[in-house]
């Protein structure tokens, strides 16, 4: 992973030191509530329903086991025992005390790590595939032009108050599993015939009030324009969005009024200033960033481990557990693993102080000391010898990790919902609760496949529910709890070839008490007609949402 | 009054913002301002006057509209009617990388001294500072940043271009 220099820590200690005295001046009355806002949100500090909430930087998901053992241990110091992560690949503490919170940022520094831009209206942190440079279908490692970016954006000093958050996300795979179409810019890497590396920019898409898949505006970027042409991008953005509506002020909006082809041409005539001065990325600044993310001392093995193969035969537990957890790898003899954060009786994508540490070690242990985050607020150790997979799956067991459901139903993408932001309509975590009870039979769970399910506590789709194959959304309803339930989202191209997609919503909305009964029965008219191994999302694209509705509210008529 | 910060000094503000050609009320030390659309009808006229005359740029101005007087004018003043209304910031970036204005480009309107680094890196070199902040303590602010990532104006050479020439020392 990407090593700071001295020039990188210094910033960040620049950052602490700075945002330290905006701290002071708040508590001292020298600045107002409003004019401190911003300047919060910027280090990733909200207030909350019960208390403030820090949301920490997980720059395209990737930490070291000593960032692990610190985030560990703010959980445990300034916290209540837990971190929460997040789609953003971030993670946020829910219980800090404001003025604790400049000592958790000094303390993040010492492991290089930061809040900075995690909120506030400015570019956020930059996601990319957890699977970033392991993943068996990657084309281009994303890493390198991730961190080239991450630098980028870090106190842009001309797009720190844009008209709404801006977010990015890069993908080097066939398979997006960044969901780069529903991000204000996603970046698709490929090779050229020759072997240079070049972009497709998508821009405009995103979630929220107004969902929209977002557009392609430029083919064939070479890679060296990548930060000029986005300065171009945010300079349109950030003269000519709105600016009287927070709700029409996102970038979609303004790609959309414009056309994608008119915004695109607004941007080349800017990009031309740009695309030649200073900006460009020199190689030489490549090669050092690069080398940073070049490939672990891996052993050499000729294919499959024997061992592994006979532990998979004699033990279905373990079985069904790397049918789901573990992920091809490009090395023979290799595998990444998910450790799942999504089971009964905690939060999808919470994880204790302890746990974390335990992941820290496990890490150290079988996997160079490294640590993703997923935007499916996950865990992932990338670089797994085979010959060990049985030992981690037993401590991954006793941690209570090793729920062998990703990609499956209970692998839920959540919001914290409205039992901690103050944001929500509704809640989230019991809905998530309910669904995980009603699904706890692995058998039924194994059978019903592979299936998305996202819950979002509000509109602004935090837990990205219009692109679930099954989608939750809280709604208010005369001041009420109601939950409206969309199919057929899908969050990026898949292997199976399903573009990204939007979920249309079936209908009325449904109480808390009824979600799991719904969904049980939206999953029954599923198999019911289910062509042989057609997964959930392509039955509901063959058939469309009519059987799914009549079976739903078939009592009510 | 409130004061203007330029060249690391805090002097009151006595600019005065005309709203016609005719306007004369300015105090003797004090800059004239005038809006963008005042200054493109009545340029010809506001040219002859002694003072000189700065032009004032809303966030939804377009700078290229003043293209062909960078030369004449010494001040352009730019509004931010909120502090989290960003457009200034490009608009400064235009006028002096793309337009290469080399005048006094001045904030004014909600500046907060939490916003003086970037209006800096972007261009500003004169900012106002509004009743009832303090200025003198907002100097400390222009240095809330030892260096910085990007191509800037006062900065034009980014760090990924300036540790490559360390590194090749």
């Amino acid at each position: 992973m990407y090593i700071y220099d001295e020039i990188d820590q210094q910033l960040i200690d620049d950052r602490v030191r700075q945002f330290r005295d905006q701290t002071n001046r708040y508590l001292a009355g020298e600045l107002s509530e409003d004019d401190f806002r911003p300047l919060r949100l910027q280090n990733g500090l909200y207030v909350q329903r019960h208390a403030p909430m820090l949301r920490v930087a997980v720059p395209y998901g990737v930490l070291n086991s000593k960032q692990v053992r610190k985030l560990a241990h703010i959980a445990r110091t300034y916290d209540r025992g837990y971190g929460h992560f997040t789609t953003r690949q971030n993670i946020q503490y829910n219980w800090p005390d404001l003025a604790k919170v400049p000592d958790i940022l000094e303390e993040l520094a010492t492991v290089q790590m930061h809040a900075i831009q995690t909120s506030g209206n400015c570019v956020r942190n930059f996601t990319a595939d957890q699977f970033a440079g392991v993943a068996a279908d990657e084309v281009i490692d994303p890493r390198p032009y991730a961190e080239i970016m991450r630098q980028w954006f870090t106190f842009h000093p001309e797009f720190a108050y844009l008209p709404r958050k801006f977010k990015m996300a890069l993908s080097g795979s066939t398979g997006d599993r960044a969901a780069i179409y529903v991000h204000d810019i996603g970046v698709q890497l490929y090779p050229a015939a020759d072997g240079t590396v070049l972009a497709d920019v998508i821009v405009g898409g995103g979630l929220g009030r107004t969902p929209i898949v977002g557009s392609v505006i430029k083919k064939g970027l070479p890679w060296f324009d990548l930060l000029t042409y986005c300065d171009a991008v945010l300079r349109v953005y950030n003269r000519f969005g709105r600016r009287d509506n927070k709700y029409k002020a996102r970038i979609k909006i303004l790609v959309k009024a414009l056309g994608p082809d008119t915004f695109g041409d607004m941007v080349d005539e800017e990009w031309k200033y740009l695309k030649d001065g200073p900006g460009r990325i020199p190689q030489a600044e490549f090669d050092r960033v690069n080398a940073h993310f070049q490939p672990k001392p891996y052993e050499s093995f000729a294919g499959n481990d024997a061992s592994f193969e006979a532990k998979k035969a004699e033990n279905p537990a373990f079985a069904r557990w790397v049918s789901r957890n573990v992920h091809p790898h490009k090395r023979a003899g290799y595998s990444a693993i998910t450790f799942s954060l999504k089971g009964l009786g905690f939060a999808p994508g919470d994880i204790t102080d302890a746990q974390l540490d335990k992941v820290a070690d496990l890490a150290d242990q079988y996997s160079f000391g490294e640590i993703r985050v997923s935007h499916e607020q996950n865990l992932i150790l990338t670089d797994v010898k085979q010959s060990d997979l049985f030992a981690l799956w037993e401590a991954a067991k006793e941690l209570k990790l090793a729920n062998p459901n990703i990609g499956l139903l209970t692998n839920m993408i959540a919001c914290p919902g409205g039992d901690f932001c103050a944001l929500a309509n509704a809640k989230s975590i019991p809905i998530a609760e309910g669904i995980a009870q009603r699904f706890e039979d692995l058998d039924y769970l194994f059978d019903i496949g592979e299936l998305d399910l996202n819950i979002s506590g509000c509109m602004n789709s935090c837990g990205h529910h219009h692109i679930g194959h099954i989608g939750i959304l809280g709604v208010d309803k005369n001041g009420s709890e109601w939950y409206q339930i969309s199919l057929g989202g899908n969050q990026g191209m898949s292997a199976k070839g399903t573009p990204t997609s939007l979920g249309k919503v079936i209908g009325p909305s449904f109480a808390q008490d009824e979600v799991p009964a719904v969904i049980e029965k939206i999953i029954q008219t599923y198999l019911a007609l289910r062509q042989d191994d057609e997964r959930f999302i392509d039955s509901v694209q063959r058939l469309g949402i009519e059987p799914f509705k009549e079976r739903v509210y078939a009592k009510a008529n | 009054m409130p004061k203007l910060i330029k060249n690391g000094q805090v002097l009151d503000d006595t600019s005065v913002i005309l709203t016609d050609s005719e306007g004369n009320e300015v105090h003797e030390d004090g800059d004239a301002i005038v809006p963008l659309a005042c200054w493109l009808e009545e340029r010809h006229l506001l040219k002859e006057r002694h003072t000189s005359v700065g032009v004032l740029l809303e966030g939804d101005a377009e700078p290229a509209e003043l293209k062909d007087d960078l030369d004449f004018l010494k001040l352009i003043v730019i509004n931010f009617p909120s502090f989290v209304d960003g457009r200034g910031y490009s608009i400064a970036r235009l006028l002096r990388e793309r337009y290469g204005f080399k005048g006094e480009l001045r904030a004014v309107g909600d500046i907060q001294r939490d916003q003086l680094y970037y209006l800096a890196r972007c261009g500003f070199d004169s900012f106002v500072i509004p009743d009832g902040k303090d200025a003198d303590a907002a100097l400390a602010s222009f240095n809330d940043f030892s260096d910085s990532y990007q191509a800037t104006v006062d900065r034009p050479v980014p760090l990924f271009s300036r540790r490559r020439n360390q590194s090749a020392n």
